[in-house]
């Protein structure tokens, strides 16, 4: 199971909570998961063809997994995925 | 055997090179070490352009230092060119030195001739009552302190995060602060907005910002810009200043900011708040990835609320406004290792900071360009921009 850290604005999808685990091989596993249990969360996610919608950068512990593998990059049990929107209030 | 002064200075002579001021005028720059070894009081009247000083009676213990080695060129001066001709035997009898000249006439004769004398500033003796914690830290002293006064750094919004940067880097003698603002104080914005005050509700953020910066500092030269920020006017506005400080509330200012200072080539200190969480990375254009680098385009609407709409704690902007002014002072002393590359997520609730590595993206629309083919009607610019402004309202 790797750790999920979710930003404030998805919080409420997935019951209020700041961190979630999910299983999944890699990436777009982890991720899959935590949208077949938290289904509010597909969308703000995925787009309709399945990829990372382009405004969520998702990290593999600090590294963005667009220069990694993407969704392709394989995620160990103790590994974290942070979530993260772009916030603009100021 | 005694001797007297004037036959001492005779034989002194004898033993040294001089060089006239003439010569000397078209060595400055040229690489050659020129040591004023006058008293300090003297030098601050006015030096040579580039001088270093060490006064005579201190010539042995720092000559080192300023000048490591023996067979580096140096010239000598004082005000007539008798100490400096003492001080030219000392640095090559006792110590080594092998190209040492004094300059014939001292700085009397340079001014005689007409040549350029740089009078070199100094604090005031109220400065440095008021910066006195600075100067005793090395990093940044008295010349650091000078670089903080003459820098001019823009606060873009006097609101959460706006509201304690300005008030550091004005206690800290930031020469000049510009503020961009087009709102007046609301009740409701006190709760974190710590620059306003009950007192000052209805008028201009921007007045009461310079009231409470003026109040803290005098020093600082407050620049007020009551106008909203926008594609016609950004260029004008931030062109010029050193750091400018996004502490906005929208995302289309965001990016508009972000694509003007790549063009301009101006460094961004950036934060964001939203409930107990907090965001910030520096952006210098070209030495590190851009905003848009970071977040290719905004979230929509849904997962962009702002604070208005879900709230803020009113301690975090102070927290994250602090981290910004902290990172604008090290960009100005050039001191750190400021959050260039790098977006630190601030969990309040958890007392936690995560770091995420941010890399310029060799796609980005913007900064993968030269900034001379960054054109005026693409800043500001996002996929769908009209249908989030409609969204935004």
């Amino acid at each position: 199971m790797a750790t999920i850290k979710i930003p404030p604005v998805l919080r409420a999808s997935v019951g209020g909570e700041k961190e979630v685990s999910a299983s999944g091989e890699n990436v777009g596993d982890v991720l899959r998961d935590l949208a077949t249990n938290h289904p509010a969360t597909q969308s703000q996610l995925f787009s309709a063809d399945g990829e990372l919608n382009r405004y969520v950068n998702v990290y593999l512990n600090d590294e963005d997994v667009r220069l990694l593998d993407g969704l392709d990059t394989a995620v160990g049990g103790g590994d974290t995925l942070v979530i993260l929107p772009a916030m603009a209030g100021g | 055997m005694s001797v007297s002064s004037a036959e001492l200075l005779r034989q002194i002579k004898s033993k040294i090179d001089e060089v006239d001021p003439s010569e000397v005028k078209e060595l400055i720059g040229e690489g050659v070490a020129i040591v004023d070894v006058r008293g300090s009081e003297e030098f601050a009247t006015g030096h040579l352009p580039g001088a270093k000083s060490i006064p005579r009676g201190h010539l042995e213990s720092r000559i080192e230092t300023a000048v490591p080695d023996r067979s580096a060129e140096v010239i000598l001066y004082c005000a007539s060119g008798i100490r400096s001709a003492y001080a030219a035997r000392t640095m090559i009898e006792d110590m080594g030195y092998e190209h040492v000249r004094s300059m014939t006439g001292g700085i009397t004769l340079w001014k005689d001739r007409g040549y350029e004398v740089e009078i070199p500033r100094t604090l005031t003796a109220e400065q440095r009552d008021r910066y006195s914690r600075h100067l005793l830290i090395p990093e940044i002293g008295a010349e650091g302190q000078q670089r903080l006064l003459d820098a001019k750094v823009l606060l873009l919004g006097a609101g959460g995060l706006g509201s304690p940067t300005a008030l550091y880097l004005a206690a800290a003698g930031v020469g000049t602060l510009g503020i961009v603002d087009d709102d007046v104080v609301d009740l409701s914005n006190l709760q974190r907005q710590v620059i306003h005050s009950t007192q000052r509700v209805g008028i201009p953020k921007v007045d009461s910002a310079e009231e409470s910066i003026h109040a803290l500092n005098p020093d600082v030269n407050v620049l007020k810009y009551q106008t909203r920020i926008d594609a016609s006017n950004i260029m004008e506005i931030i062109d010029g200043y050193d750091v400018i400080v996004d502490g906005v509330d929208n995302f289309p200012t965001r990016y508009l900011l972000n694509d003007a200072t790549v063009r301009l080539r101006i460094p961004v200190v950036s934060a964001s708040i939203l409930g107990f969480d907090g965001q910030l990375s520096v952006f210098k254009p070209y030495d590190g990835p851009c905003y848009r680098c970071l977040f290719r385009e905004p979230p929509p609407a849904e997962l962009a609320p702002s604070c208005g709409a879900n709230g803020v704690l009113g301690v975090l902007p102070g927290t994250m406004g602090l981290l910004q002014a902290t990172e604008v002072v090290k960009l100005i002393l050039d001191i750190g290792d400021p959050a260039i590359g790098r977006l630190l997520l601030y969990d309040a609730l958890g007392a936690t900071l995560t770091e995420v590595k941010v890399h310029r993206d060799p796609e980005c629309p913007i900064c993968s360009r030269d900034p001379d083919e960054i054109r005026d009607e693409e800043m500001g610019v996002f996929p769908d921009y009209e249908a989030f402004c409609a969204a935004a309202g």
